[in-house]
């Protein structure tokens, strides 16, 4: 899919995914909201640019491969694959529902496109290291590449560093992870719940290739993944510091909108702000 | 009913020994050479998992992920997905004692294809102490839906076992004893996950047993027929999917049932076997294992022993509940 769209209509994918998951968050009655908002532009640059895949194939062999480890931020990742075309739009609106393909944390054996099951947080890394490890040195497969996104409360999980250690050592340069820097979790700020800092020291010590950027900026995170695939002797990790939240004015940077939902009146107002964020993405006012 | 080609020997004071992990590296080098899919990981516990017999036949299908046992079976999570079938090997008493939800989540919410061993479980990893000692693997892995669960009783079926869940394409879990254990079976006894066998006829009352308590019977069933006592006995190596029908077969003729695991009997394999007769056939019954405590440092048959897991100590226990109750089970 690579290059097929400019950044601006990458920018306006991502706003779309935005307006997509507060229509099926209200739907739903319940969800994550801050973080599958803040993550819109990177599933955006993955689904639409970075990863060779094949809506129509979910199962083609030569696909790069996505595992979310934080597994609340899922419907940021279904309203991606809709727009992909994976499955009809109109089942985002199942999300959280009795029988829908649309789990609240997602199950891999529900919808063709999945990869993993998560949701208890901290072993999507070690998911996505193992079938990184599978490529590197088991079927030699070097042209196809795993990506995983961790959230960044998830880091208290001494699961992530075990799998930290593990790409580490066997240099899983095909392994390209995501930290959504946030700095939420549900109990507050990450530095007052635990002290996540210095992120960047702790991954270059277990033997990452260490990037930071501005997780909202389309163009930063293409630049941070070719730079990742040119890397051939280390995983790499990108910081992604991103804005809980983001584009909704009354949600950002609030960790109270962890894992609430909005109520109809807060949805109408949320899909009001995107759509002029929309308008600006078309006039290049954005920032 | 099948016939099971008992080891002539088994009665014997020079019964043949061997572990029962040593029949499982046998079994998974063997499973390997005819699926190349098949992969191992260890976490640091190489040699006395006895992965260490594949890791030298196959060091490029070894994976080494150090004392780590959530990342062991996430990361074969993983390789499952990529098609591979992985064997993720550690103790017990960590691998699923500590990596539970990992297995739940990535393993068996997924039906995938990940083998789950757990060496030396049971008291008879003997002078390590309560820690080591993991009685609560049968539970913990009986009550996920999609996993298979196998408790080999010696080393000639742990090979078996090995090669069976290897192409069976589910999640599994297989348990295995450390000590040298007297071989019950031979070459030609059949193995098939899910099957039940009888070993000997009787008509006073069932013994059910799992693992290498399976022995412990037969040699119980051997002193109660010199009491008049005519015990059958029943080797269930696979607690899940339990055979139904070959247990429900003995009891109604029996009327009476006792199992056996050098486990945890509340939820274990006792407790599946009381699950089946509460709601398919009430049955008197009394499950041997651990009662509800933990173990404690000791030489393996020292504590088979103490705990009355020995044939003579279950003999005793089967002669006083056999005079105690009257055979009965009803039929709904």
């Amino acid at each position: 899919m690579s290059g097929q769209l400019t950044i601006t209509q990458l920018q306006h994918k991502a706003n779309d995914l935005r307006q997509d998951v507060i229509r099926m968050l209200e739907a739903a009655g319940s969800g994550h909201t801050a973080g599958s908002l803040d993550l819109a532009d990177i599933l955006a640059a993955l689904y639409f640019d970075i990863m060779n895949i094949d809506p129509q194939n979910p199962q083609w062999p030569d696909r790069d491969v996505f595992f979310l480890s934080n597994g609340h931020t899922v419907p940021v990742q279904y309203a991606a694959m809709a727009e992909a075309g994976y499955f009809e739009k109109e089942e985002l609106l199942t999300l959280r529902k009795l029988g829908s393909r649309l789990q609240g944390h997602p199950e891999r054996n529900r919808l063709p496109g999945l990869e993993n099951t998560s949701g208890p947080l901290g072993s999507g890394l070690s998911q996505a290291a193992g079938y990184a490890y599978a490529l590197q040195y088991l079927d030699d497969s070097k042209h196809r590449f795993v990506y995983a996104i961790m959230g960044d409360g998830e880091l208290d999980e001494g699961n992530i560093w075990e799998a930290a250690m593990f790409a580490g050592k066997y240099k899983l340069s095909q392994l390209i992870a995501f930290i959504d820097r946030n700095n939420i979790q549900i109990d507050g700020s990450t530095e007052d719940v635990m002290p996540l800092e210095d992120l960047y020291a702790k991954w270059d010590s277990f033997g990452w290739h260490v990037l930071e950027i501005d997780g909202h900026n389309i163009e930063s995170i293409i630049d941070a993944v070719n730079t990742a695939k040119a890397i051939t002797n280390k995983p790499t990790v990108i910081i992604a510091h991103t804005i809980p939240g983001k584009g909704v004015d009354f949600m950002e940077y609030d960790y109270k909108w962890h894992g609430v939902a909005p109520n109809s009146e807060q949805a109408k107002v949320a899909l009001q702000e995107l759509r002029i964020l929309d308008a600006k993405i078309t006039t290049g006012d954005f920032e | 009913m099948n016939q099971y080609f008992l080891n002539p020997k088994v009665f014997d004071d020079d019964v043949q020994q061997d572990t029962i992990r040593a029949g499982f590296g046998r079994g998974l080098k063997a499973a390997a050479e005819a699926n190349d899919k098949i992969v191992a990981l260890c976490a640091d516990l190489t040699e006395s998992t006895q992965v260490s017999i594949f890791s030298e036949a196959f060091p490029d299908r070894f994976i080494q992920t150090g004392i780590a046992e959530q990342n062991l079976v996430a990361i074969a999570s993983g390789l499952a997905r990529a098609g591979k079938i992985p064997f993720a090997s550690s103790y017990a008493a960590f691998n699923p004692g500590r990596n539970w939800e990992q297995i739940k989540t990535t393993i068996a919410i997924n039906d995938q294809p990940v083998k789950i061993v757990g060496g030396h479980a049971g008291i008879g990893v003997g002078p390590d102490g309560a820690t080591h000692q993991m009685l609560e693997d049968i539970a913990l892995m009986r009550v996920l839906p999609n996993m298979v669960v196998v408790v080999p009783a010696d080393s000639i079926e742990a090979e078996k076992a090995t090669r069976a869940i290897a192409e069976n394409g589910k999640p599994c879990y297989i348990r295995l004893a450390r000590p040298k254990t007297p071989i019950i079976s031979t070459e030609q006894s059949p193995f098939e996950i899910g099957v039940a066998y009888v070993l000997r006829e009787g008509s006073d009352i069932s013994l059910l047993g799992t693992g290498m308590m399976t022995y412990q019977l037969l040699m119980a069933a051997k002193i109660l027929a010199d009491r008049g006592i005519d015990a059958e006995v029943v080797h269930v190596p696979t607690i899940k999917p339990l055979d139904d029908d070959t247990i429900l077969a003995s009891v109604r003729k029996t009327g009476r049932v006792i199992t056996a695991e050098e486990a945890q009997i509340a939820g274990g394999f006792g407790g599946a076997v009381a699950e089946l007769l509460s709601e398919k056939l009430p049955t008197p019954l009394m499950r041997i294992g651990m009662q509800d405590r933990f173990g404690e440092s000791g030489e393996p048959m020292e504590l088979f022993d103490y705990f009355g897991f020995t044939g003579e100590h279950i003999a005793k226990k089967v002669e006083d509940f056999v005079h105690a109750t009257s055979q009965y089970h009803r039929e709904y």
